[in-house]
């Protein structure tokens, strides 16, 4: 694929830190309307790569597109999340303070400037978009709770609801299924799979049995860089991923 | 759009502040003025600016709550936004004396003719008109905290060191203030203030005006904080006191939020200071030192945190208590401020407001729930803000 036709372009991206190449010629390409799951041992440059896309840290070296023709590298993590990126927590952080509700809207699409909130009026719209995303996040009768109250799975949930109330084009999940149930993990993959009709989103996953039942595309990265590409089945008979993964 | 913005200001809690200060602004002043010396409901004109002064100080605490308590801006500087005003109304005031200085001139202040300055250096032009002096004292604060948040907060200088460059900006303008080349006065400040807008200043008619002049302004700035704070945007702002890089990440621009609310805050700094100073007849560089900018984060730490009533209470209850122990035990009021802020941080970390409203939610919620097990209709559950007639009226339970 080329630069013009994906949603999401690195080329050639490596990041050090004191001396440690946590990217290393790291290149990957999502097409719009993809879904694709990211796994890699610890330290194989999984968060970086998303620190990189969302502006948090500057690559030493390389090029990041969005939609073909915007250069991530010179975007800051507010202007970035404006484009239409938005990004999924490992550790969810959800705002503690506020309420359910106050959380989706905070997070829902709208002006961002400090005037434009200051005489913000909730309007009737935004009501039903929030009304809608608590239906989908099961959050309806937590709605007037405060974050902080919630269980570990209904915040990681929480956070997904503030994803899809940011309306972005691509959605960067990190380990969404962290620290759920069973039951939990499998309808958070439903839930993904729903989001992934119309969406483009990139999961970052250890837990290999959420990765099968996402049934995409998988990138196993290894040491900063691609180590193999493919279907699940595909890169666990790949040696390599073997050796470096999946610890035989 | 500006009434829903306004309306948004208001609830039970608003009301009751709002109620309290409007009785303070006519009782005081008539207590003062239409009370026959000698009553016992005759307030003492002492009494008057002392008061006035405090609420001063509230206006300056409720400032400081505004940026750390919503905003997790600890600063350690607002005294200088507060000098800041101080001095432009002090400037004004200087140029109201005319010739009835020491030395008589008719232009210069006392100082500047000791000094031997032949003219008004260009920066004390305007002053002799209130209308620019009262502009000065909101914009100058407010520029310079426009200046200094803009580096400060575009690249992302936080907590700890903040609080330092704020205790830093403070104690410079101390350093500059005492030299007599600033224009200022030096180490003596500007005093011997004669009139303002025409009214003799020592009057008990022109004290009872200032002190009412303090309480609508702190009922204003409350109400605009109010506003602020309950709108979006202060959501936004505890967003940011929170998890200040997750709201990065939703594509608000943090500095941008921090630069509004703390230049708002550095303007309310100055009005306040702006009514300190003729209520206490001096300004001088001491109002800048780095010790007065921690006191008021006692003040609203003791008041509670993020409450603004909280901020207004600290202010005062601490402020009276120092004038009491000042009085009568005045070696031990460092001791005293010290412990209470020690025992604040231990047993109190949500200040006297925040602690009481705490407690009268878990009692409301208790009450709720101790209702329900008897079998009225109120699930436990409900806002314990809203609770029902049954709720209300049913029998007080017996504890388990």
């Amino acid at each position: 694929m080329t630069r013009a036709t994906s949603l999401l372009y690195l080329d050639g991206v490596s990041v050090s830190f004191d001396g440690f190449k946590a990217l290393n010629e790291l290149s990957l390409t999502i097409a719009p309307g993809e879904m694709r799951a990211i796994i890699g041992p610890n330290g194989a440059g999984k968060t970086t790569m998303m620190d990189v896309i969302t502006g948090k840290t500057r690559p030493d070296s390389g090029d990041v597109f969005f939609n073909g023709a915007v250069d991530l590298t010179g975007e800051d993590e507010a202007s970035i999340a404006e484009l239409g990126i938005g990004r999924k927590f490992q550790k969810p952080t959800v705002f503690e303070s506020h309420t359910v509700w106050d959380n989706l809207e905070l997070a829902l699409k709208a002006p961002r400037g400090p005037f434009a909130t200051l005489f913000h009026t909730i309007t009737g719209a935004e009501k039903t978009r929030i009304e809608d995303l608590l239906d989908l996040i099961r959050l309806n009768d937590k709605r007037d709770e405060l974050a902080a109250n919630l269980s570990h799975g209904q915040k990681q949930w929480l956070e997904i609801g503030m994803l899809l109330a940011q309306d972005p084009k691509l959605l960067l999940v990190d380990e969404p299924a962290a620290g759920m149930t069973d039951a939990e993990t499998a309808e958070t993959a439903e839930l993904l799979k729903d989001i992934a009709n119309d969406h483009s989103v990139v999961v970052v996953e250890h837990d290999m049995v959420f990765v099968r039942s996402l049934g995409v595309k998988v990138t196993v990265l290894h040491e900063g860089s691609v180590l193999a590409e493919g279907s699940l089945d595909h890169v666990s008979a790949d040696e390599r991923v073997v050796e470096v993964y999946l610890g035989r | 759009m500006m009434t829903s913005f306004l309306f948004r200001a208001m609830d039970a809690r608003a009301g009751i502040f709002l109620a309290i200060m409007a009785a303070a602004i006519v009782l005081v002043p008539a207590g003062n003025l239409l009370v026959p010396e000698g009553s016992p409901f005759h307030v003492p004109t002492y009494a008057v600016t002392l008061m006035g002064k405090y609420l001063t100080y509230a206006l300056l605490a409720l400032a400081v709550d505004l940026v750390w308590g919503f905003c997790g801006i600890l600063s350690l500087g607002h005294a200088a936004f507060f000098a800041l005003g101080g001095y432009a109304m002090g400037m004004y005031l200087m140029r109201q004396i005319g010739t009835r200085g020491v030395y008589g001139d008719p232009i210069l202040p006392d100082f500047m003719v000791f000094l031997n300055w032949p003219e008004l250096p260009w920066y004390w032009y305007g002053f002799d008109m209130f209308w620019f002096a009262a502009l000065m004292v909101v914009l100058v604060p407010g520029v310079l905290a426009f200046v200094f948040g803009w580096f400060a907060f575009r690249s992302r200088v936080t907590g700890v060191y903040l609080s330092i460059i704020t205790q830093a900006l403070t104690y410079a303008l101390l350093l500059a203030f005492f030299r007599n080349d600033m224009g200022f006065g030096g180490n003596n400040g500007l005093t011997d203030f004669k009139d303002i807008l025409g009214f003799d200043i020592q009057a008990d008619s022109t004290r009872a005006g200032l002190f009412a002049a303090s309480g609508i302004a702190l009922v204003f700035c409350y109400v605009i904080c109010r506003a602020v704070t309950r709108s979006k945007l202060g959501k936004v702002l505890v967003a940011v006191r929170d998890a200040e890089s997750r709201t990065r990440f939703l594509g608000y621009r943090v500095e941008h939020y921090k630069l509004f609310v703390w230049t708002l805050s550095a303007m309310m700094a100055g009005v306040a200071g702006a009514l300190y100073v003729p209520q206490v007849g001096i300004i001088n560089p001491g109002e800048f030192a780095p010790a007065n900018s921690i006191e008021v984060v006692i003040w609203v730490a003791v008041g509670g945190r993020g409450t603004l009533v909280g901020a207004v209470l600290g202010a005062v209850l601490v402020n009276f208590a120092k004038t009491w122990f000042t009085a009568a035990l005045p070696d031990i009021w460092l001791f005293a401020l010290g412990g209470l802020f020690v025992v604040v941080t231990l047993f109190l970390p949500k200040g006297i407001v925040g602690t009481f409203s705490q407690g009268w939610t878990a009692l409301r919620q208790r009450k709720a729930s101790a209702d329900y097990e008897a079998g009225s209709d109120e699930p436990p559950s409900s806002p314990p803000h809203a609770p029902s007639a049954t709720a209300r009226d049913a029998e007080p339970q017996p504890a388990e």
